[in-house]
């Protein structure tokens, strides 16, 4: 399959050893990738602020860029849902709706396309080391990802997955967390405590934009805790 | 009119600090859960229940003309006084014309929600009349002089220890730790305000269409006495109350007892049809009710968001909101709080004036998934924020975005913003945490990570002219 | 214009914009020709009780503890009695607040208590002084261990709430299933006339407002007892 990855802007900005496991992973699948360097955004900060003009101004070099690929693979949770749930509402009654639509069709998050589309959840990865997987809510509510990290993870040889108590979320929420500072920390101090409570070594996520704000506490609380991208995991052994 | 928004950002800021408090509501919070799980489980098939009351209240909206007359006409049938409400300042003086009419002096009260809404009690208190809260958590906040703090659990943030105080304070009550004696002395209390009162009002959950009948559901027994004794009584609801049919209870009381309390069942659902009828023993000699629209028609206009009135007020959505968790009830400002409240206040007190509810919010949609009658609760936070941004766009704000839509669909610019940023975050460490720092907002909490020294984007470039590195192993080392 | 008239004006008129019909499986439409409503099909989603009437009682007593409800199941009118007169005893039951039926005809007989009869009017402090409000019922409900009355089969609105401890008085043939059992049964008896009170009274009045603490007799009966009598 030749596979158009998307990689968000803090991805790429920020994070780039995630989009390169996401890379390794998929070539060592046996698919070509691609990376389409004219794609900055999904458009994600402006729809949530409430300006859609300027979100579509953003977006339709995306779904312009996109709509002739095989398929669509999302480096997070957050982007994969702007693309997958939120282009069909940001484009309709436009002339892009029905591209928008057909788009979605053939958009994943990273995690969902290897193991729903690929139905694969054996990389052959190691990590020996005590983990707890927070779930991004755009991955888990918008895209429906229950299961699909958690099976993946399932495989990793050595790891030790410790469930956190609850699944809520971490308080980044996008330009939230710049609006609204203390009820966002607030948040994610309970997220690292319930974290601390498993017991876990790290914690782990689907979703870079979450662990930004998690490791961002865990780092001005000098925690020995850490954060790692579900991917980087898979990528070990590869 | 930015003051509710200032309002809520201090009174955020407050509790969120308050780490008591939020412990309070968090240990309230779990224990509700785990009741609630339970309860939710022995359902043979939620999800279908789910489906099957959403499209009931679809119907019920969707129709609500042909309902609402179908249920008044049955309620005028049997002797009930209907009136119609389009303001709540048209509701006190409907209500204050009841009471003035039957010269009444005392009323007991039992929980009504809509009844804060349109600041009743207020009204009454300065006719001179005496209103008593029967509903002990309604009693507590009555008493406190505050609102209540959460749609269904309105005395959620005070200790036991304090309640106790204030009995002792205003009741003379002896000081105790016994939730069970200070539930005694209420009782005590009230049962004295329910013989001697003039005057019944209550809320209701549910206006059946179909048999002209208001459902209230309630545990203690006190709406049933305020229905019981006094000899006038008034019911006040929202029109979106509706249901089509009686059977249709069958489904929505366990499921409002489920979300709302955990319950199976709540202790008394009852259903009111009228005033006392020829050979029954006693009820009240008059019935009114009284509807009220207070902005609920324009909200029904809106096809986008006409789902929000199916709301059954449960308070589902607001226990598993970490908004809500976080700030507490009293912190909206307004009687709906939670996801519901931020939904729909500002349609019902000004867009402008109320949108930073629904920017509070970090859109997890725990709410949506929630809700047993499935709105799509925090999609509408997103489309209050457009319609925000629409009708009264941010002067710096959407120059920041216009700005963001420019640099981020043009890879040249985008290349350069990132050198930019380089060579900003190497100047940053000398105004962070400062009143200077562009990012305070999220550094005064957190550390920033910081821009790669390869970026994907640059990393992939340079992949594409150099083939050997297709199959380098390495990883480029950056960040944390 | 009335207040009545602008305010269905408004619904009309908004109703004009059409609203997405919800589940992603009908993709925002409206069935086109519904044949029962969205409800009808309950009785497979709510929890399930069992089948055949000993299924139904075990489903009702287990429910019953858990409310902190009384109940008891009395072999013949003999049973019923003795039941009664042990429990005015234990408790000293000085007043009784009753209306008139066949069981509670039966059961005043053998207490031979002064009584206060609701049904052709009562002072609400006589009520108040009465031990207990002793009541027949329209139907017991398994599902959720629920008693069904009207102020015409429970003597009014007050009778099973005032007094401090409510006694039903039910047959065996009244125990139903589930919630749409019970009310298809108000239709089918009421639907001429319907009682202008309806209760589901589902254990002892209780509140949890202080700290979600659990605190029984908040205003209505501290106690619930049910008997059953088994002809």
């Amino acid at each position: 399959m030749k596979v158009t990855l998307f990689i968000p802007c803090f991805v790429d900005l920020m994070y780039p050893q995630v989009a390169i496991s996401m890379v390794k992973i998929l070539e060592r699948l046996g698919h070509e990738v691609e990376c389409p360097e004219e794609i900055a955004c999904c458009g994600q900060p402006a729809f949530n602020s409430g300006y859609w003009d300027e979100a579509r101004t953003v977006a339709i070099r995306a779904l312009e860029r996109l709509q002739s690929s095989e398929v669509v693979v999302i480096a997070s949770g957050s982007c994969g849902a702007m693309l997958r749930v939120f282009y069909p509402e940001l484009f309709a009654g436009t002339p892009q709706a029905e591209t928008a639509r057909a788009l979605a069709r053939k958009c994943y998050e990273f995690s969902d396309f290897l193991v729903t589309k690929l139905g694969v959840t054996d990389l052959g990865a190691r990590f020996p080391a005590k983990v707890t997987f927070h779930d991004g809510c755009h991955g888990l509510r918008e895209l429906q990802e229950h299961s699909q990290p958690r099976q993946l993870l399932a495989k990793v040889q050595g790891l030790e997955l410790l469930e956190l108590k609850e699944k809520v979320c971490c308080g980044f929420g996008g330009t939230f967390a710049a609006k609204f500072p203390m009820i966002s920390t607030a948040m994610g101090e309970v997220k690292c405590a319930q974290a601390q409570e498993t017991g876990a070594e790290y914690i782990v996520s689907n979703d870079s934009s979450c662990l930004m704000h998690i490791q961002g506490l865990l780092d001005r609380a000098g925690s020995r805790l850490k954060t790692m991208h579900l991917a980087e995991i898979l990528a070990k052994g590869i | 009119m930015k003051t509710f928004a200032l309002d809520f950002k201090t009174q955020a800021a407050q509790l969120t600090a308050d780490l008591r408090h939020r412990g309070l509501i968090q240990t309230a919070l779990s224990k509700y859960e785990a009741v609630r799980d339970k309860t939710r489980g022995a359902f043979q098939d939620w999800p279908s229940a789910r489906q099957a009351a959403a499209e009931t209240k679809w119907e019920a909206i969707n129709h609500l003309d042909r309902y609402l007359t179908e249920f008044v006409t049955k309620l005028e049938a049997r002797g009930t006084k209907v009136h119609w409400a389009s303001t709540g300042a048209q509701a006190r003086e409907i209500i204050l014309g009841i009471l003035r009419d039957k010269k009444a002096r005392s009323i007991v009260k039992s929980k009504s929600m809509t009844s804060e809404e349109i600041h009743l009690n207020e009204a009454l208190a300065a006719e001179g009349l005496e209103v008593v809260e029967s509903d002990l958590g309604e009693f507590i906040v009555q008493l406190r002089k505050e609102a209540p703090y959460h749609i269904v659990f309105p005395a959620m943030h005070l200790t036991r220890g304090e309640i106790s105080e204030l009995f002792t304070r205003e009741l003379g009550s002896t000081p105790t730790q016994s939730p069970e004696d200070l539930t005694m002395t209420a009782r005590r209390v009230l049962r004295q305000k329910y013989l001697a009162a003039d005057v019944g009002f209550t809320g209701a959950n549910f206006a059946v269409a179909e048999t002209g009948m208001i459902s209230i559901t309630e545990n203690e027994g006190n709406a049933r006495l305020t229905a019981a004794l006094p000899k006038v009584m008034v019911t006040l609801l929202g029109i979106e109350k509706i249901l089509p049919r009686l059977e249709d209870l069958a489904l929505f009381l366990p499921m409002l007892a489920t979300m709302g309390t955990g319950q199976a069942l709540t202790c008394y659902n009852s259903l009111y049809g009228g005033p006392r009828q020829p050979g029954e023993p006693d009820g009240p000699e008059e019935y009114h009710v009284v509807l009220l629209d207070n902005r609920r028609t324009e909200l029904l206009a809106d096809g986008e968001q006409r789902d929000s009135l199916h709301c059954i007020r449960c308070g589902a959505c607001l226990n598993v909101c970490p908004i809500f968790r976080n700030v507490g009830g009293h912190t909206y400002g307004t009687t709906y709080s939670g996801p519901i409240g931020a939904v729909i206040t500002p349609h019902l007190r000004g867009l402008q004036e109320w949108k930073h509810l629904s920017y509070a919010s970090s859109l997890c949609g725990a709410c949506t998934e929630t809700c047993p009658v499935k709105i799509n609760l925090h999609h509408h936070l997103l489309q209050n924020r457009r319609n925000a941004c629409h009708s009264k766009p941010s002067f710096g704000e959407r120059l920041a975005f216009r700005g963001f839509a420019f640099i981020f669909s043009r890879p040249a610019w985008y290349a350069f913003v990132r050198r930019a940023g380089r060579l900003l975050q190497k100047l940053h460490p000398l105004v962070k945490g400062t009143s200077l720092d562009p990012a305070r907002s999220w550094t005064r909490t957190r550390e920033l990570p910081p821009i790669a020294r390869q970026t994907f984007k640059e990393y992939w470039r340079t992949r594409r002219t150099d083939p050997a590195m297709k199959h380098n192993r390495s990883v480029t080392r950056s960040g944390p | 214009m009335t207040e009545r008239d602008k305010i269905l004006a408004r619904i009309r008129e908004a109703l004009t914009v059409r609203a997405p019909y919800p589940g992603p499986e009908h993709e925002g439409a409206p069935p086109a020709a519904p044949t029962s409503p969205p409800t009808a099909g309950a009785r497979q989603w709510l929890p399930s009780v069992g089948a055949g009437l000993d299924a139904r009682l075990a489903l009702f007593c287990q429910n019953a503890a858990a409310l902190k409800m009384d109940f008891h199941l009395a072999r013949g009118r003999d049973g019923l009695a003795g039941l009664l007169v042990g429990m005015r005893d234990t408790e000293g039951w000085r007043r009784v607040g009753v209306h008139r039926g066949e069981l509670t005809d039966f059961a005043c007989g053998k207490l031979g208590l002064p009584l206060c009869r609701t049904d052709d009017g009562y002072a609400v402090s006589e009520l108040e002084s009465c031990d207990i409000g002793l009541t027949e019922c329209d139907a017991l409900i398994a599902q959720t261990g629920s008693v069904l009355v009207t102020s015409r089969s429970a003597g009014g609105r007050a009778l099973s709430v005032l007094p401090p401890h409510h006694v039903v008085l039910a047959r065996r043939d009244q125990l139903l299933g589930d919630l749409p059992e019970a009310f298809a049964l108000l239709k089918q008896r009421y639907a001429a006339n319907f009682p202008s009170f309806i209760s589901v009274i589902t254990g002892p009045s209780r509140t949890g407002d202080i700290e979600r603490i659990l605190v029984l007799g908040a205003h209505g009966p501290k106690k619930l007892t049910v008997v059953c009598l088994q002809d």
